[in-house]
């Protein structure tokens, strides 16, 4: 009887884990699918091209051109990626070659806090901080007009945010770098920064790379904090310190009207899709840049 | 002789950056906290946190926000409800149940990937998709739903890598007494490692109470109290967000204290945290 | 005997409140192989490292006492440490190619030392290949990354690495454990042609390779040295009871 009821409670839970599986692999295609189903109706009628290279945003008059949407996100990405990236990498550098194991142990909290505060958090510390100091000091200095509301500022409130992601990632990739090698650089009379430059930062060059590529792809789908400094006007920006509108930002800023207006929804359904497709690819680019490099090694 | 100096200028020079990245995090954060409760405190009140917005709230009248915060809690906690139980089973089934087969692991790890790289964005677009489909309005059970699935991959992660850790030989002796796949994950694996599905649900709850594009299409916004899975409800980071786009300083200055409060949550939940791994690595054996 | 390369006088290490060498004097003899014998964790790595100062990587590390390398104070804070680590290679317990090419690993530290063109490079690297005994095995594939290579060869490129620098000194720990028999014999060999123009110092475990190749032998016990002398006396008439206990093997 007893045994009956464990081999019973076996199968239930058993069960469960199965239906759990299954979700788990269907969840990506149903996401995937829904958006697809979404944004065929906008596919269709306007066709890919036009979606992806037309500027003409008039939605009232059922014109969809994402372009504008598109080189924004890509400015505030990349603007972030590039302002991010020397501080990740010689934080992460200076933690595991450089500083003690106190610091270390005093700097693991510091991380983890700054990615554990939620981005709407990041985005009123933006528009506080980062908004007048981009508007008053940045842009006079290299000679622009700007409220501060602008691509820059959605590339400096992105960089920070990608700050502890990225480090976090960067330090569990420096750490893997066996001593050995490190040594033998220094006993052949390198100095430590020619140790690091020559061997650590070139062993772990494929993590490295898709360390950044992971950094990318979540910031290329930051909302809320990007949202909230870089202005929102549809246009292409001309320059670094004009507003400009990302692509989640779009979504974001226009669920109200989805529906009451035709074809918006489909249209919107369709931008979420593209940061969808853009964000998985450079996950799976991120994932193959590890291996193939580190077979080559 | 002028390469030794190039060369000890050039270490001098890397190592004043590093110096430098590093004690800008330090300030930076310390910058972001400080301005934050700057702004925050001189609106926080007793009012704030123990009233529902009153009539004429939005042009600086009274009103707090305890709609907002217990909305948020609400909704966090079901969403961390709903993930627990998906994401348990799934962990235990990567690290008892299908252990062996490396490459049904190795797959479920890559999806679990992918799925962590989704920004909630697309999360709640996908979320909004499903309740049109299936006919739900934007309520407190829609916004669970959908943070329950965006946290989900946050969750089995923090408690992939605990129970990874469980030796092999732990599982083994288990198994030889004759017990069941069952037994096995719950009664040992996932007692063994209760501190780190502790932790996962927390960093899960933190994800999940401040997050504004998962739940921007699925919660709605109300000044009441949600009384019914099927109410719409306001949420802290929503709160935040949508006063500080207002034009009166007084519903401006609401917006700090919502982000104060909810600057509190994530701080205590990351003491938590911490001060259980550090009791779990403790005692376990490493 | 001729003039010691090395002197080490009072040299004490702790590592935190860990006492890993007490009070330990050697003299290392020029153009001879030392070897270091003694059982695990008596702190015959810890030595090596010190003497070419890769102990300064640690924290909580304290050390006292003097290291004399041809009359210098190489633990004087005022020394270049780079130009103390480029007199000594360094050979691991496992090889440890870096991570790039095969010509590469061994124009590193070449390159690092102000040898940049790659026509005065080549023929530095197959001489130090042929040093080493390995350029025949890879003198068609030097732009293969090293880490193809066999551990065997690996350990090999690691010392012709070391050789490219022109050091006084060879330290070597362990350096044939991780090998076949086959390559530690290659190795072993190679030291013994390498001694007319370095002086190696090599730690190892297998009292029959000590026997083979030791014209020095330096004993140690929970970080002192026990008892130190050319290697036919030390292995015929050792002085000290731990000594004769330890040739019997009653460590291993
Ligand atoms: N970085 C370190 N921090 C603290 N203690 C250390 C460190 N490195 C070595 N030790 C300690 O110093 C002592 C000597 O270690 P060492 O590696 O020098 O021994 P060894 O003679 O080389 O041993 P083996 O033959 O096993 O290689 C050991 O007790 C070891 O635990
Ligand atoms: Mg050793």
């Amino acid at each position: 009887m007893y045994l009956k009821a464990r081999k019973i409670k076996d199968r239930i839970s058993g069960g469960w884990v199965q239906l759990v599986l299954v979700f788990v692999f269907v969840l990506p295609l149903g996401i995937l699918a829904s958006l697809l189903y979404k944004s065929w109706l906008i596919m269709q009628t306007t066709g890919i091209g036009d979606l992806l290279f037309s500027s003409v945003w008039r939605p009232l008059a059922g014109e969809f051109g994402f372009f504008p949407f598109i080189i924004s996100s890509i400015w505030v990405t990349i603007l972030g990626l590039l302002i991010t990236a020397p501080i990740c990498l010689f934080t992460a550098i200076y933690l595991t070659y450089y500083g003690s194991n106190r610091l270390s142990v005093f700097m693991r909290p510091v991380i983890d806090i700054l990615a554990g505060i939620p981005s709407v958090i990041y985005g009123v510390w933006g528009v506080l901080i980062i908004i007048p100091f981009t508007g008053r000091f940045l842009a006079p200095l290299f000679g622009y007009e700007s409220t501060g509301f602008s691509i820059m500022a959605g590339g400096l409130v992105l960089a920070i945010m990608l700050i502890p992601f990225i480090l976090n990632i960067l330090i569990e990739i420096f750490r893997t770098v066996p001593v050995e090698q490190y040594e033998a650089s220094l006993s052949l009379g390198a100095t430590q920064w020619e140790s690091i430059k020559h061997v650590v930062v070139r062993r772990s060059f494929p993590g490295i790379v898709s360390a950044f590529a992971l950094g990318l792809s979540r910031a290329f789908g930051e909302t809320i904090a990007v949202l909230m400094v870089v202005g929102n006007v549809v246009g292409v920006p001309e320059n670094l310190f004009q507003p400009g509108y990302p692509l989640p930002a779009l979504i974001a800023n226009n669920y109200g009207e989805m529906l009451s207006i035709p074809m918006f929804d489909s249209a919107l359904m369709f931008a979420a899709l593209i940061l969808l497709v853009v964000v998985v690819f450079f996950n799976l680019l991120s994932r193959f840049v590890i291996i193939y490099l580190e077979k080559r090694q | 002789m002028m390469r030794r100096i190039f060369k000890i200028i050039e270490e001098r020079f890397f190592y004043g950056l590093m110096l430098a990245s590093t004690a800008f995090l330090v300030a930076l954060l310390l910058f972001i906290v400080l301005i934050i409760l700057y702004k925050g405190l001189p609106s926080l009140s007793w009012e704030m946190v123990s009233q529902t917005p009153k009539g004429g709230y939005y042009f600086g009248r009274e009103g707090g926000l305890l709609n907002a915060i217990i909305g948020s809690l609400y909704l966090a906690t079901g969403a961390v409800v709903i993930g627990l139980f998906i994401s348990l089973p799934l962990s235990l089934a990567m690290n008892v149940y299908f252990r062996n087969n490396k490459k049904l692991v190795n797959a479920i790890r890559f999806v679990l990937d992918l799925l962590w790289g989704i920004p909630s964005i697309v999360y709640g677009a996908f979320g909004f998709t499903i309740m049109i489909y299936l006919g739900i309005k934007t309520s407190l059970l829609a916004g669970i739903i959908t943070v329950s699935i965006f946290i989900l991959p946050i969750m089995v992660r923090a408690m992939d890598e605990i129970m990874k850790q469980v030796p092999l030989t732990l599982l083994e002796s288990a198994f030889s007494l004759g017990s069941t796949n069952t037994e096995v994950a719950f009664k040992v694996v996932a007692r063994q490692c209760f501190p780190g599905i502790v932790t996962g649900v927390l960093l899960a709850f933190g994800r999940g109470i401040g997050d504004v594009a998962a739940v921007l299409f699925t919660t709605g916004y109300t000044d009441n109290i949600p009384t019914s899975l099927m109410d719409q409800t306001a949420t802290l980071p929503l709160a935040v967000f949508f006063q500080l786009g207002s034009p009166i300083p007084e519903v401006q200055s609401r917006a700090y204290a919502a982000a104060l409060i909810l600057t509190v949550i994530i701080l205590l939940i990351s003491v938590v945290t911490r001060f259980l791994s550090r009791r779990y690595y403790k005692t376990s054996i490493k | 005997m001729n003039q010691p390369i090395i002197s080490i006088k009072n040299l004490n290490l702790y590592f935190g409140k860990q006492h890993v060498l007490k009070n330990v004097n050697i003299e290392i003899p020029q153009n001879k192989v030392t070897v270091i014998l003694g059982p695990s964790g008596c702190g015959k790595t810890s030595l090596l490292k010190t003497m070419n100062r890769l102990v300064d990587l640690h924290e909580n590390v304290k050390i006292s006492g003097q290291v004399f390398l041809d009359n210098e104070d190489i633990l004087k804070d005022n020394v270049d440490i780079t130009r103390i680590r480029k007199k000594m290679g360094l050979l691991s317990q496992k090889p440890s190619p870096l991570p790039m090419t095969i010509f590469n690993n061994v124009a590193y530290g070449m390159r690092i030392n102000g040898i940049k063109r790659k026509r005065k490079l080549r023929p530095l690297v197959q001489k130090h290949l042929i040093e080493a005994n390995l350029w025949d095995e890879v003198k068609d594939r030097m732009n293969d990354p090293a880490s193809r290579l066999s551990i065997g060869q690996q350990q090999r490129l690691c010392l012709a690495r070391g050789l490219a620098v022109n050091p006084e000194i060879i330290l070597a720990d362990e350096p044939t454990s991780a090998l076949d028999p086959l390559s530690s014999t290659i190795i072993e060999k190679q030291f013994v042609e390498l001694k007319r123009d370095y002086t190696i110092v090599l730690v190892t475990h297998v009292l029959r390779q000590a026997r083979r190749i030791a014209d020095y032998i330096v004993f140690m016990y929970l970080g002192e040295v026990i008892e130190q002398g050319p290697a036919n006396e030390f292995f015929e008439n050792p002085r000290e009871e731990k000594t004769k206990a330890y040739l019997k093997g009653a460590f291993n």
